[in-house]
């Protein structure tokens, strides 16, 4: 019982994480109409830059964010110019393939600079631990976890109090109305994709820290957080920090309970029966996703 | 000057590389050539089956690896439990594997097709995953980690590859065999109906449910046969080299390269890119190059030529034809 709490526990913290990755995913979905489906790499690439920095010049792991996730965004804004605005036809199924090609772009490159060997980032916080109850906390998953807390939260007041967060909004609700109404959409999408890569960045340095990786550990990355956006329904931030909070303490509490191997299958499991009878997901508006 | 008409000329390209085909491994110069050979057909096989479903109804799945895997899985289970020796034995099982696979993929599409567009990729992607963590974990019966064997096929050096290649050949044709009679039949016309606006084909009276599932069906059973010809031909299988995301990827890129919804673009893209991507691994394999030239590839091709070569092609005929009968004057001396 007590293992089955503190997996909970765990499973909040770390969902906390994912819910931050996986929102960036569903806003770029939202704005865009596209699966990013190199979510997961660029997760994997903010991770490796915060390594590269706290390796080289010992920078601290959190502190790195102020450099890598303006480069990220910036990345990220490049990326959408260059590789998702030519998509003019069958943008739904090119992005995918679009977006994939870069998955294996930045894997092959992160392998040849970085070796296909698993790292992981360390600080002086992240073997220390407090305890709450009859069991003990790392600081490193309550710092990741407030950290992915404040950025969320930055995220939503963008969204929600300022007017290119309206904009972004407007965008996500119709895209043709929102160009009817004089919303530059093309710099709404490349900024919204620039922002998703930068909570990735920031995902990624709590995933690098709590997590060893390799340039191929994008592939489990992207499979969790594809199904976390789909249980939340695509397009939607709350569904999707909400699914992580449930896909990682069912996976948590499975480890635990059952077998660590069974614990990503179980949140299948759980998508499929959730398919079954909301095929748009938990918050996910319209039967027809198709526009 | 009349132009030749297009499908005496298509028709008679078709023999003659049927014909290379059924000749090539007596006039492959080694057994590289003819392996080459093999992995191609397998792409062509396995990018007209994904055709049939991404193709004609528009139905993106990335999850087909995991259909390869399967039949793969399944092949070698078969052979193993019934202790069938290697020789021609095994290829008469793969016809079952095909079944099995067919079975797997009524389940898959009956939860996987009540979502469409985006969601509908993302949980083709999900089921992929979800068997190769089923093909690591079930230790009992895959192996798991340690893979499965396959039966030793008895032939040696030169030969090895040869039964191989025939098996691959026919399984590409019957995919083409099916893929060009679908496309003609009342079902395919209703598949590109539900392509075009699955609520108005619904609306005129299309069983889009049905006619979805038949052609996932259809599909994943060809890929599944395909995988487990393949599971012989390599005689060793691991979760992760069977239930790859690469191979999945790789025959809708082919798809999308030769032209989508087409005959002959699967094919055609397969035979382009299949033999690049072996030269690429052959060649940089080693170093994680290969991964980023291959990318630089795959993004080449779907950002100059997004529509496929065969709708592009067959465009700038359209346009050249009508330009070209402008009709001459005849002009008095």
């Amino acid at each position: 019982m007590t293992l089955a709490l503190e997996a909970a526990v765990l499973g909040i913290l770390t969902g906390g994480v994912y819910a931050l990755m996986a929102s960036g995913l569903t806003l770029i979905f939202g704005v865009m109409r596209i699966i990013n489906v190199g979510h997961g790499a660029l997760v994997v690439l903010g991770a490796y830059l915060s390594f590269a920095l706290w390796n080289r010049w010992n920078i601290d792991p959190f502190l790195s964010l102020v450099v890598t996730m303006p480069v990220m965004f910036v990345l990220g804004v490049i990326l959408q110019i260059v590789f998702v605005r030519p998509l003019k036809t069958d943008r739904e199924a090119l992005s995918v393939l679009v977006t994939y090609g870069l998955a294996l772009g930045i894997e092959g490159l992160l392998g040849y600079f970085f070796t296909s060997n698993y790292v992981q980032i360390t600080a002086w916080y992240d073997t220390a631990s407090f305890p709450i109850g009859s069991f003990r906390v790392a600081y490193v998953y309550v710092l990741g976890f407030l950290l992915c807390l404040a950025i969320l939260g930055a995220m939503f007041l963008l969204l929600y109090r300022t007017s290119f967060g309206s904009a972004i909004r407007a965008t996500m609700l119709n895209r043709t109305a929102a160009q009817l109404v004089g919303i530059d959409v093309d710099r709404v999408s490349a900024f919204a994709f620039g922002i998703g890569m930068a909570t990735a960045a920031a995902g990624g340095v709590v995933f690098g820290i709590t997590n060893s990786f390799n340039p191929g550990s994008h592939y489990d990355l992207i499979s969790r957080l594809l199904t976390i956006i789909v249980l939340g329904g695509l397009g939607s931030l709350r569904g999707a920090i909400i699914a992580a909070l449930i896909m990682l303490v069912t996976t948590d509490i499975t480890a635990v309970v059952i077998s660590p191997v069974w614990a990503s299958f179980v949140f299948f499991v759980i998508l499929v029966a959730v398919l079954l009878v909301r095929p748009q997901g938990l918050f996910g508006v319209s039967v027809r996703d198709r526009l | 000057m009349r132009l030749p008409d297009m499908r005496v000329l298509m028709g008679s390209g078709m023999v003659v590389l049927l014909a290379f085909a059924l000749v090539l491994p007596s006039i492959s110069p080694d057994s590289a050539t003819t392996n080459m050979a093999t992995f191609t057909l397998m792409y062509v096989g396995l990018a007209t089956a994904w055709n049939i479903m991404g193709g004609y109804t528009g139905y993106i799945s990335l999850g087909h690896a995991g259909f390869f895997g399967f039949g793969s899985y399944t092949l070698g289970l078969l052979l193993a439990k019934l202790g069938v020796a290697g020789g021609y034995t095994p290829f008469l099982f793969v016809p079952v594997a095909g079944l099995i696979t067919a079975l797997l993929a009524v389940l898959v599409g009956w939860f996987a097709l009540r979502t469409r567009a985006a969601t509908f990729v993302i949980v083709t992607i999900a089921f992929m995953f979800m068997l190769q963590l089923l093909a690591e974990n079930l230790i009992g019966l895959t192996g798991g980690g340690s893979g499965l064997g396959f039966p030793i096929p008895p032939w040696r050096g030169d030969f090895y590859d040869i039964p191989f290649y025939y098996a691959m050949l026919v399984l590409a044709l019957l995919g083409l065999a099916v893929s060009w009679w679908i496309r003609r039949s009342k079902f395919g016309l209703g598949l590109l109906a539900i392509r075009d606006d699955e609520d108005k084909a619904l609306a005129v009276g299309v069983p889009a449910g049905a006619f979805k599932l038949t052609a996932f069906v259809v599909s994943a059973a060809l890929v599944g046969m395909i995988g487990g010809v393949y599971g012989y031909y390599v005689t060793y299988i691991y979760p992760q080299f069977v239930v790859d995301p690469l191979i999945g990827i790789s025959m809708v890129l082919m798809v999308f390269l030769g032209g989508l919804g087409t005959l002959g673009g699967p094919v055609l893209g397969a035979v382009i890119l299949e033999p690049a991507q072996l030269w690429l691994a052959y060649h940089y394999g080693a170093s994680r190059l290969y991964l980023v030239l291959y990318s630089a590839v795959f993004l080449l091709v779907i950002l100059l030529m997004p529509r496929g070569i065969i709708p592009s092609v067959r465009e700038l005929i359209a346009r050249w034809r009508a330009r070209a009968p402008a009709p001459q004057k005849v002009v008095a001396p």
